[in-house]
């Protein structure tokens, strides 16, 4: 057992780690500056341009599609480089690589791969992700915006939901159903779709956590042609899955969140003089969280272990997600209640405070979207544990007869 | 990164699992705590012949001078087992006390049989309600006086190393008429518990300066292995008995009720069982890592046993609750693992103080 990369690892993290020190510095965004969307948007294309020019875009996929045509082992070693520093990589990059790219790369056509694949690796094109509706979420196939046939194209009506980023991006990818007479999961069919076309309206939702970076989308007699169906008529879910699979795959990294809790108590006044520290339970709540986000980090070890043997984690990746969106909920809401009253209505100064507030807020999100937690409590029972799957009660009828 | 067993150890792991399963399946641990007996004495045999007990000790001292994680690997089958064996008390530490602060005469002596398995060891720390590491008993250079309670396997073993008053250890024999052994009513029926009331009794101290702390976060780590190997039995005998049973016209294991319990619990032992992994690395490689490493795992394989040791008896229903099940052995072992070795506040204290930044540090 050891935590060295192997010999051919470590010569591509050097390789990695100079080209960073030389070229990340310059899209750097200072930590506690926001930008607005459309300039965070900006700065994240030309990121993504320098990342493409370097070599590195695209790191698993064929250099014929314009990637890098290495390992997944090199591109995590990419990631946990790129990650030492605060580069604009917001969803409106993540959509396009981690999701659109790959659907069009397994399901396209070669004419599909030829216009979409490199220039999304060079940061020219941004992608949403138009999935989820009001009765479609972790039921996704439940979905009801349909698409009919009109000679070389298809016109699409209904409504998408949650749709992060759709305000500044390019293109999107959806999913739509195109036969309600066949069982849910069967009548499905994938498209990307420019989202200039006419009849695509976009209306921001306000977020809790005050901002609004997801929109309810309405398509209204959207014209989409049928050269941009990915995959066939029907064959929809398979490439969900495709793009859901990245999805899982993509949010297993996380930074220590634990241990600036533990600073945070000891420079917080305490109940009989001391600290907040001194506390038999916080010091308890802390080290078990500790504890936790400690086995979370060497189990990842193991799972990038299995990644790098070319083996598929699988429904394991889960497990890291899971456990670290109930800790940060947990934890961030126990250190406001050992700072006390002061945690409601920090001073101004105060921005770790702040931070955790919003560690706060932000944990609903990671625990409902990228797969909710119970969602994945069922994917590690069934596929990891091999229990039995849901009772449905939608199998095989077909959707037009569902109730509901 | 190569973050798993080798090749080697997952081979070890099969071969300690395959032999004993085979030689302590639940129905022989029913028999040996209906015969009233004190432990396993023929698997104790074949795992000394075996180079199983003394596979982390030096080779130099009769062992097979395999590390930490070779070790916590076999730990974790014993575990899972629910073995009635005193590899904990003497291996782990009673033999681990001696190679880190015994003379080399002690070492010389005592090793290459505990090693064998023909002498058994014991760990003395606790006296009675209140922190396990007390130092109520006296030593004055050549004899000690107090009393030890309850010291797990002292009715079966010769030695046991002694926490005495300013923190150091000795070595006593037990076989003198100034040792008085008592045996307890043990909450664990496959863990004899003892009283030991030391008259006077000779002792030699263990000279070398290592720490009581050093000690017991070295056989924290294997405690983890020990727990997780328990855990995962847990998890698996729960996960078959649901998958089994039958009720309202489908089997058990399709409430989402008990996937999710034993998602969460199978999410717990992955968790323990890295932590242990990185822990047993922490003991050969990094002595630095070793404090946070140990307390981390101590707290989530605890974590993980508990909830394992609970919900199966929970899942199995009115059944679980009978002797002839299995859920017992794990549900009072567990109590005996949280128990020993400090808990959980002992262990939260050590964590937060081996932070960098904590104002205290880690002893
Ligand atoms: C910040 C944010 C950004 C998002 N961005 C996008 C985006 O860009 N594009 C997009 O398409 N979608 C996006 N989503 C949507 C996200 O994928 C969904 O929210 C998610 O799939 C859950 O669906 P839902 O919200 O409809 O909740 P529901 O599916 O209605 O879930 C409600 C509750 O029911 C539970 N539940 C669901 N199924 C089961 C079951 N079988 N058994 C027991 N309990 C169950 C869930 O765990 C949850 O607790 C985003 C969501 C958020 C919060």
């Amino acid at each position: 057992m050891d935590f060295n990369d192997t010999p051919e690892e470590a010569a591509f993290r050097t390789e990695v780690r100079a080209w960073l020190a030389a070229n990340a510095p310059a899209h750097v965004i200072p930590q506690g500056v926001t930008l607005d969307d459309a300039e965070e948007v900006e700065r994240g294309k030309a990121w993504q341009r320098a990342v493409y020019d370097g070599g590195y875009a695209g790191i698993t996929f064929p250099k014929a599609l314009g990637g890098r045509g290495g390992t997944v082992i090199e591109a995590v070693v990419f990631a946990e480089e790129e990650a030492h520093y605060h580069l604009p990589k917001g969803p409106y990059i993540g959509i396009g690589l981690g999701m659109a790219i790959a659907a069009i790369a397994k399901h396209g056509t070669d004419e599909q791969r030829a216009q979409f694949i490199e220039p999304t690796l060079k940061g020219e094109l941004t992608w949403c992700q138009l999935f989820s509706e009001p009765s479609a979420g972790s039921d996704l196939a439940n979905l009801r915006t349909k698409a009919v046939q009109d000679g070389d194209a298809w016109i699409v009506n209904g409504q998408k939901v949650w749709s992060s980023w759709a305000h500044r991006s390019d293109w999107g990818i959806l999913v739509v159903r195109t036969d309600p007479s066949v069982p849910k999961h069967k009548g499905l069919t994938f498209f990307v779709v420019d989202m200039k076309s006419p009849g695509i309206e976009i209306r921001p939702i306000r977020q809790i956590s005050g901002a609004s970076d997801f929109n309810e989308t309405f398509l209204t007699d959207v014209r989409i042609p049928d050269s941009c169906r990915i995959g066939g008529v029907g064959e929809g879910w398979g490439v969900c899955m495709t793009v859901l699979m990245g999805e899982r795959l993509g949010s297993g990294s996380h930074k220590a969140q634990v241990s600036p809790l533990i600073d945070y108590a000891a420079s917080t006044p305490g109940m009989n003089g001391g600290t907040a520290l001194d506390s038999g339970s916080t010091k308890l709540a802390l080290a078990s969280a500790l504890a936790e986000e400690q086995g979370a980090r060497y189990l990842e070890a193991r799972l990038r272990t299995m990644v790098s043997r070319g083996e598929n984690p699988g429904a394991l990746a889960g497990m890291i997600k899971m456990t670290y969106a109930s800790r940060l909920q947990k934890t961030s809401a126990l250190a406001m209640e050992l700072r006390g009253m002061d945690a409601i209505a920090p001073a101004s100064g105060d921005t770790q405070t702040r931070e955790i507030q919003g560690d706060y807020i932000w944990s609903t999100v990671m625990r409902i979207a990228g797969g909710a937690d119970e969602v994945l409590k069922n994917q590690i029972a069934e596929r990891v544990l091999g229990m039995p799957g849901e009772i449905r009660m939608d199998k095989n009828i077909p959707f037009d007869q569902l109730k509901g | 990164m190569n973050f798993d067993l080798s090749d080697e150890q997952k081979m070890l792991a099969e071969q300690a699992r395959g032999l004993i399963a085979e030689r302590s399946p639940y129905d022989h641990l029913r028999g040996l705590i209906d015969a009233g007996a004190e432990w396993d004495e023929s698997l104790w045999r074949e795992l000394g012949e075996m180079g199983f007990l003394g596979a982390a000790i030096p080779e130099t001292h009769g062992g097979l001078g395999m590390s930490a994680l070779d070790q916590g690997v076999i730990a974790q089958e014993l575990g899972r087992a629910n073995a009635a064996i005193p590899f904990f008390s003497s291996i782990i530490l009673c033999a681990d006390a001696i190679q880190l602060a015994g003379s080399d005469a002690q070492k010389a002596e005592w090793l290459p049989k505990l090693a064998s398995g023909e002498v058994i060891g014991t760990l003395a720390y606790a006296e009675g309600p209140g922190p396990s590491f007390a130092t109520g008993v006296t030593f004055d250079g050549s004899k000690i006086s107090g009393a030890k309670m309850p010291v797990a396997d002292a009715g079966i073993a010769h030695i046991a190393i002694v926490l005495v008053a300013g923190g150091g250890f000795v070595l006593v024999k037990l076989d003198q008429p100034t040792v008085k052994r008592t045996k307890l009513d043990s909450f664990d029926q496959l863990r004899a518990h003892y009283r030991i009331d030391f008259n006077g009794a000779e002792a030699e101290a263990l000279p070398g300066a290592a720490k009581l702390s050093a000690l017991i976060d070295r056989a924290a780590v294997q405690a983890a292995f020990e727990a997780t190997g328990a855990a995962d039995a847990c998890l698996e005998m729960a996960r078959n008995y649901a998958l089994d049973r039958q009720m309202f016209g489908r089997p058990l294991a399709s409430f989402q009720a008990i996937k999710h319990k034993l998602a969460d619990l199978a999410v717990e032992v992955e968790l323990a069982r890295s932590n242990a992994y990185f822990g047993a690395w922490a003991a050969d490689e990094s002595p630095d890592d070793l404090p946070a490493a140990a307390s981390a795992a101590r707290l989530t394989a605890l974590k993980a046993f508990e909830t394992g040791a609970r919900e199966n008896l929970q899942v199995h229903g009115g059944i679980g609750y009978t002797q002839e099940a299995n859920c017992h052995f794990y549900y009072r072992r567990e109590r005996t693992l949280a128990l020993a070795l400090g808990g959980r506040d002992y262990w939260a204290d050590r964590l937060i103080a081996a932070q960098p930044g904590s104002q205290g540090k880690a002893a």
